[in-house]
């Protein structure tokens, strides 16, 4: 399956990608409405500790921990391989935090727990964080 | 063509049942459950009280699963293994055959021989859908609520209550609340948070007697109560496998391919007594993922494979109207406290590697500690000091993000 993978090196900290991300999920039409003044949620995080950049988001593992450890059945592994939440049955436990080695799953807006679903589940159709990020720091494949 | 049969009919069970599955397509699987529902997120339950989840959403796998799985679900309590015939013993008296079975029976409440507690008619337990059901039917406004346990059981059971009924008080003979996992100062921040929702407390203090609806404490108060619920504590059910001549020690004994000892039979889940990877002793860690691997790594073994399930350890994530506690691992050796703001940042190293923690407040990034105590790595391959105030890839190799963030994993 194609996932999202980082070359850190060429991460210039932009942060543009959590916008995209942000935008691309709000399921508003337009930029300024979904993102101008508002707090956002973003999926991916761009990690900065002023010597390294890159950004992070859900590695869709093969065998994901998340999964096994989801006391509500809301995260599964879908037969594409992607790694997604039904947010309805998440009642946010916080027991995917708790163990994502990676810090991927992080709390949402509303209660329920949020991470990256490629954005096969929205508008998008391919992760709006790739398609925004101007020095193809972030790249959409297979591997 | 083999046959498995699988002694329960919880989380463990369909962590056994996809595990065979993903090696053997083809054998016949029996799963004997005594609760008469499928499947559905037992820690859910309380959440269910608080109107935050239904009967539909808590169903842990599709309505499809045994059948797509090709089970045949027996809603019957085993009362026998035989392990020289191979064979398990329903009540009714039906004896099925079995080349491989997991036994994943779970826990049962902890009932204390309290005086007078054949008085209590409006008593309750706190573990299943039943239980909850049953709650759910007895609370109303009027009701004055008595929980007798600060475990993370009855807590959960508080929460859900509050605002469903006139008074809610909870009693411990600990000290303080969650005490299996948290000390002191962090237990007081979780019990103000269901103070400041109207829960009352009464700790260091037990009941020695009951009559009809009053509870007479140790310390001389006398607490009035329309519902009692008991969440003192569970055991796990053991005893199929003791009878049977199988080694148990409060909980039944397995190996890391959860074997049990005897011949072909396996457990996993909350009856189950395995290596606990943070100390290295073995223990009942009842918690829904571990019985979901154990389940798993059993299920590969029935089938003829080979998995291990090494890296249990104890890790909880609670939380009351918002505020959550993550903890993992346990808390031996050096303390390093971290400003959280309003909350709480616990560190414990040990021997050179992170051996637990406890976060309350913000819970970003809790796994990549959890990891480290899961995987053992050292404190001195991560840089601490950054790790310390942010759990982040950052802290450790470039090479370790590159094979992370730039590999599939």
């Amino acid at each position: 399956m194609k996932r999202v993978f980082v070359n850190e090196e060429w991460c210039l900290g932009c942060h543009l990608c959590e916008y995209y991300c942000a935008f691309a999920n709000s399921g508003l039409a337009d930029m300024a409405r979904a993102l101008k003044d508002r707090d956002i949620f973003p999926r991916i995080r761009v990690e900065d500790t002023g010597k390294v950049t890159y950004a992070l988001s859900c590695r869709h593992c093969t065998d994901p921990l998340c999964v096994k450890s989801c006391i509500s059945g809301a995260l599964t592994k879908v037969p594409t391989g992607a790694v997604c939440i039904d947010k309805d049955k998440c009642v946010g436990c916080y027991t995917c935090i708790l163990v994502c080695p990676y810090g991927a799953v992080t709390a949402g807006e509303h209660g329920a727990v949020q991470k990256c679903e490629l954005c096969l589940e929205n508008a998008c159709g391919s992760p709006a964080c790739v398609r925004g990020c101007p020095n193809r720091a972030i790249v959409y494949e297979e591997r | 063509m083999k046959q498995y049969v699988i002694i329960g009919g919880g989380v463990a069970s369909v962590g056994c049942i996809e595990g065979i599955r993903s090696v053997d397509k083809e054998g016949r699987i029996v799963v004997l459950s005594g609760e008469g529902r499928p499947v559905y997120c037992r820690p859910l339950i309380s959440y269910f009280l608080q109107g935050k989840t239904d009967p539909e959403k808590m169903k842990y796998r599709p309505d499809e699963f045994y059948a797509e799985n090709n089970c045949e679900v027996v809603y019957e309590k085993a009362a026998a293994i035989d392990p020289a015939r191979k064979t398990v013993t329903l009540e009714s008296g039906e004896s099925i055959p079995y080349d491989s079975l997991c036994v994943a029976t779970g826990s049962s409440p902890f009932v204390p021989a309290f005086e007078g507690l054949d008085t209590v008619e409006n008593k309750y337990g706190f573990m299943t859908m039943d239980d909850a059901l049953a709650l759910d039917g007895a609370v109303g406004p009027d009701s004055d609520v008595l929980i007798v346990g600060a475990g993370l059981i009855g807590l959960k059971c508080a929460e859900g209550l509050c605002g469903r009924a006139k008074s809610i008080t909870v009693c411990d003979i600990a000290p303080r609340v969650l005490s299996s996992i948290l000390d002191g100062d962090c237990a007081a921040l979780m019990q103000k948070s269901l103070e400041d929702h109207g829960v009352r407390f009464e700790l260091s203090d037990s009941a020695e007697r009951f009559n009809i609806n009053t509870a007479y404490m140790k310390s001389g108060k006398v607490l009035r109560f329309d519902i009692l619920v008991l969440a003192v504590g569970v055991r796990p059910n053991d005893s199929l496998v003791g009878e049977a001549g199988g080694a148990c020690d409060r909980g039944i004994r397995v190996d890391t391919h959860m074997r049990t000892s005897l011949e072909d039979v396996y457990a996993a889940g909350d009856c189950a007594r395995g290596y606990d990877a943070s100390t290295g002793e073995d223990r009942v860690l009842a918690i829904l993922p571990n019985a979901v691997m154990q389940g798993r790594c059993a299920g590969i073994n029935m089938a003829g494979g080979d998995e291990v399930f090494d890296k249990a350890i104890p890790m909880n994530a609670i939380g009351f109207f918002g505020l959550h506690a993550l903890t993992a691992g346990s808390y031996a050796g050096e303390l390093h406290e971290v400003p959280a703001g309003e909350g709480v940042k616990r560190l414990y190293v040990n021997g050179g590697l992170l051996s637990g923690f406890i976060l309350i407040g913000d819970a970003a990034g809790a796994g990549v500690y959890t990891a480290m105590i899961r995987e053992k790595t050292p404190v001195d391959s991560v840089d601490f000091g950054l790790l310390r105030t942010s759990p982040s890839m950052a802290a450790f190799s470039a090479q370790y993000r590159r094979k992370t963030l730039g590999e599939v994993v």
